[in-house]
């Protein structure tokens, strides 16, 4: 069958396509038929409820299941702890959900089972999805900025020890670089994730019209190729971890902002 | 040189970004690693920050990849 579409589409598993005949399915004039990316958050949702909750059980001498969760926990902790300070506990929650939603979500989508004919959907690769996480964070930077230091808040946007005539200058650029953070955090994880996911395409279809037109060609081209594939993948397996990590640690530094001015 | 194969060619050239971030990314860790192997009792605090900077960098040569995806799809 490959041999005949020897085109491999790289960009064709992003669609996003309803799932279990759902496609009419409406709401107030809108579609929510429920989609493979849909799918797939609630596979991570799930994943990451049945992980923390196998380490909840309190043990005096915790098993390896309660080490694994509370080294994640512990290790958000101290982010927040090293980035915030104390007034960093109280977002010990958010920062640890989103962090292991995110790792979840990359994980989750870099399963090899498309051997077995389900194909793994990798929905932070959506600027959608990672657009509204990147949203979440920036709105609870602005609700806690505002809520605890009011109109002060704004002096976020000059330095401290800006000398005067200076002012003019910096303040429209802070704003700006205030006002980029969601984009850039949002784009980060899904160009990532995206360009990551399209690189492994691309190897594939090198490997598969390799084979196909020959075995000098397979072994030229489709071999060297494979054994690259399978180093990206190790690779994307870290970008997936790093990923997680700089969304989480970004948004503990823009908290940090938001709890304690410059 | 029609429009289409301008953009193509423009999409080509944004590679040029993302290798330059490549140069980005490298020179963090590198100093980092420099850094970490003067002084190593210091290093392990500092791996936030080496991270912000990873970051930085590496968004700027995302922003080269979204440029050639926008020339090339949209």
């Amino acid at each position: 069958m490959a041999a005949e579409q020897a085109k491999v589409d790289p960009m064709h598993q992003f669609t996003i396509e309803p799932m279990f005949g759902s496609e009419n399915w409406e709401l107030a004039g809108y579609n929510i038929a429920f989609t493979n990316s849909a799918l797939w958050m609630a596979i991570s949702a799930i994943a990451l409820w049945i992980f923390v909750l196998g380490g909840m059980k309190r043990q005096l001498v915790p098993g390896r299941w309660q080490v694994a969760v509370e080294s994640f926990t512990g290790f958000i902790d101290d982010m927040l702890q090293a980035n915030v300070g104390r007034a960093g506990r109280k977002y010990v929650p958010y920062i640890f959900s989103l962090f292991m939603f995110i790792l979840f979500a990359n994980l989750l989508g870099l399963l090899p089972l498309g051997v077995l004919g389900v194909h793994p959907f990798t929905f932070t690769s959506h600027f959608t999805v990672t657009g509204v996480l990147a949203i979440l964070s920036f709105s609870i930077v602005l609700i806690v900025g505002f809520w605890k230091h009011g109109l002060h808040f704004f002096s976020l946007f000059v330095p401290h020890g800006t000398p005067w005539p200076m002012i003019p200058v910096i303040a429209p650029i802070e704003f700006i670089s205030f006002m980029v953070r969601p984009f850039s955090l949002a784009l980060r994880l899904f160009v990532a994730m995206m360009a990551g996911h399209v690189l492994l395409e691309v190897l594939s279809s090198f490997v598969i019209s390799g084979v196909n037109a020959g075995p000098a060609y397979g072994v030229l081209i489709g071999v060297p190729s494979l054994l690259l594939m399978v180093g990206i993948c190790a690779l994307e397996v870290l970008v997936a971890g790093i990923q997680a990590y700089v969304f989480a640690l970004l948004t503990s530094l823009y908290i940090n902002d938001a709890e304690n001015l410059h | 040189m029609d429009a289409e194969a301008a953009k193509l060619l423009g999409a080509g050239f944004a590679a040029i970004g993302a290798g330059l971030a490549s140069i980005g990314v490298g020179n963090v860790f590198a100093k980092f690693l420099e850094g970490a192997l003067r002084n190593p009792g210091a290093a392990d605090a500092q791996q936030g920050r080496l991270f912000i900077g990873f970051a930085g960098a590496e968004l700027l040569g995302l922003l080269a990849f979204v440029i050639a995806a926008l020339l090339i799809f949209a």
